[in-house]
């Protein structure tokens, strides 16, 4: 049977005017095996094996890419947290297990290896700590390794020492980056409540949970969702909700074959397709645009968070019935920098920290992207942080924080990274001290709904 | 392996002689074809065939592609849109 004309003629309109494209083919690779207590030998070993479970990853994505005509934008690879790994290693400084993430993601041709990461949320074991000491300079002297550190959970609570720790480091890692514009802090996410099978950059790694090696695979797709809605101008929010899931729908299908069969290909088992919107700076790939879509002047206005409330929902409704295992972060990401309406909203003074903070508490993740003044200080960052974390801990979420405090910028200048991370403009935070408050360190408990056993 | 084949552009003649011809020497089947003309913009869908084909399918793909001579034309395989709109 023909398939209908329509049909295919809309696909080739989504793929070619709508930015529809797979994100990311993430192989997530175990290195648990790769312990050994002499570092030269163990960064040898994790070398050795991610290029040997990963060398086609790449070939096999631009196959992909070429039978089935749909964009396949990055092919990466997430390991197992690395203090896991480095923590038998005798050394203090794990900058070398580092560069051979490095050395390896170059030899594959992959654009970013994530899982140079500690899980920290209740306490710190040794290696935890001379890894995330290891981070500012790691991510210096590395292209292509990005950083993740774990510091609160619902079951947990929030490691406000880990917190304050962070705070440093993204200072830290910011100064040591400089040159740049501080781009090492785009290689770093703190997060409360990470998941072990996020294909996205910067913030996956390959939970202990999971198999020796999986394909996630990330979908994508604003511009399809923001054409989508044009098509029902003034209905109401029922209607809306119903197009944006009809159209995860198909998207997420298309995500969900392209796993599939990246998993044959490379003999790995598929994981998860994590259904999120990941706008990109392109012009017509933004998810700030759907929100404004559905009726408001600018994101960040009053109704944006319920905009985003709604988006999110049915992303994932739309999506969960498409594939047999979704799993990652799944729902809208709103990092400032990536997406061409939040960028304008956030020059215009119309997005504001505070209302992104809000903005959170209904999409997955958290503050991604966002430049803040080089002179913001280790506390308010960490302060930012603790944040995060508290809203990720009492809503039983994934949150996070990507925050770059530009080294020599001020609110109104703009931050530039190129490529997918796009450009920042710089955003002001509150200047009130917060010295005592990340001073005191210890733990916030874990809520009372934690206890649920 | 079946494969979809659209040809978008400007109506031009003997459009479809020539992607046939293509086709037909790197011995890839056509099971179907529809076509559509709307204000000389042509429209062109081919269901085919690429199990025998003689030469790899990203060959292919580009061989179409270069044949275009403005139009645009471009294969797919058939489960991508199979996957989007059919359950």
């Amino acid at each position: 049977m023909m398939l209908n004309q329509n049909d295919i003629l809309s696909t080739i309109r989504m793929i070619d005017q709508q930015h529809l494209d797979i994100r990311t083919i993430t192989m997530g690779i175990s290195l648990l095996d790769c312990c050994d207590p002499d570092p030269v030998s163990a960064c040898q070993k994790i070398y050795d094996k991610i290029v040997s479970s990963a060398r086609h990853l790449v070939k096999v994505g631009e196959d992909i890419e070429a039978e089935f005509g749909i964009p396949i934008v990055n092919k990466r690879v997430s390991v197992t947290p690395i203090a896991l790994v480095a923590g038998a290693a005798q050394c203090d400084n794990y900058v070398p297990f580092a560069q051979a993430l490095d050395r390896a993601a170059k030899e594959i041709g992959i654009n970013f290896i994530g899982g140079f990461s500690a899980l920290v949320q209740k306490g710190m074991t040794e290696g935890d700590r001379k890894l995330i000491t290891s981070i500012p300079e790691a991510l210096s002297v590395t292209d292509r390794v990005c950083a993740s550190v774990n510091v609160g959970s619902t079951k947990a609570g929030i490691n406000m020492d880990a917190v304050r720790m962070m705070g440093e480091t993204v200072k830290e890692t910011a100064r040591r980056t400089a040159g740049c514009g501080g781009f090492g802090c785009a290689k770093l996410v703190v997060f409360c409540n990470a998941v072990e099978d996020n294909p996205f950059m910067a913030g996956a790694f390959h939970g202990v949970g999971e198999a020796e090696r999986v394909i996630n695979v990330g979908v994508s797709g604003p511009g399809v969702v923001y054409h989508a809605l044009q098509r029902v101008k003034g209905e109401s929010f029922d209607v809306v909700a119903e197009t944006i899931k009809k159209t995860a729908f198909q998207i997420t299908r298309m995500g969900q074959l392209v796993a599939r069969e990246a998993s044959a290909r490379l003999g790995v088992s598929f994981g998860i397709v994590d259904l999120s919107l990941a706008p990109t700076p392109a012009v017509g790939d933004s998810v700030a645009k759907i929100l404004e879509e559905m009726g408001l002047e600018v994101c960040g206005t009053h109704g944006t968070t319920a905009a985003l409330a709604l988006l999110n929902d049915a992303v994932k409704k739309g999506g969960i019935m498409a594939s047999s295992s979704v799993g990652g972060l799944s729902g809208a990401f709103i990092p400032v920098s990536e997406d061409e309406g939040m960028i304008a909203a956030a020059q215009s003074g119309a997005l504001t920290l505070d209302k992104l903070e809000a903005m959170t508490c209904v999409c997955s993740v958290g503050l991604d992207m966002i430049a803040v003044p080089g002179d913001t200080s280790a506390a308010t960052i960490s302060a930012i942080i603790a944040d995060e974390a508290a809203i990720g801990m009492i809503n039983q979420k994934t949150t996070a924080v990507r925050i770059i405090p530009a080294p020599g910028k001020t609110v109104g200048d703009v931050v530039e990274f190129g490529g997918l991370l796009g450009s920042a403009p710089v955003m002001p935070c509150h200047t009130g001290s917060v010295e005592g408050f990340i001073a005191r360190g210890g733990r916030i408990p874990a809520p009372m709904h934690s206890l649920k056993n | 392996m079946k494969a979809i084949v659209t040809v978008i552009g400007k109506d031009q003649v003997g459009i479809i002689a020539r992607v046939c011809a293509l086709l037909s020497e790197r011995k890839v089947n056509v099971l179907d074809i529809s076509q559509t003309v709307l204000q000389d913009y042509f429209t062109m869908i081919m269901l085919v065939d690429v199990g025998e084909a003689a030469i790899p399918f990203a060959q292919l793909k580009d061989e179409l592609a270069a044949s275009g001579q403005g139009l645009d034309i471009r294969i797919q395989r058939e489960d991508i849109f199979h996957a989007m709109h059919q359950l």
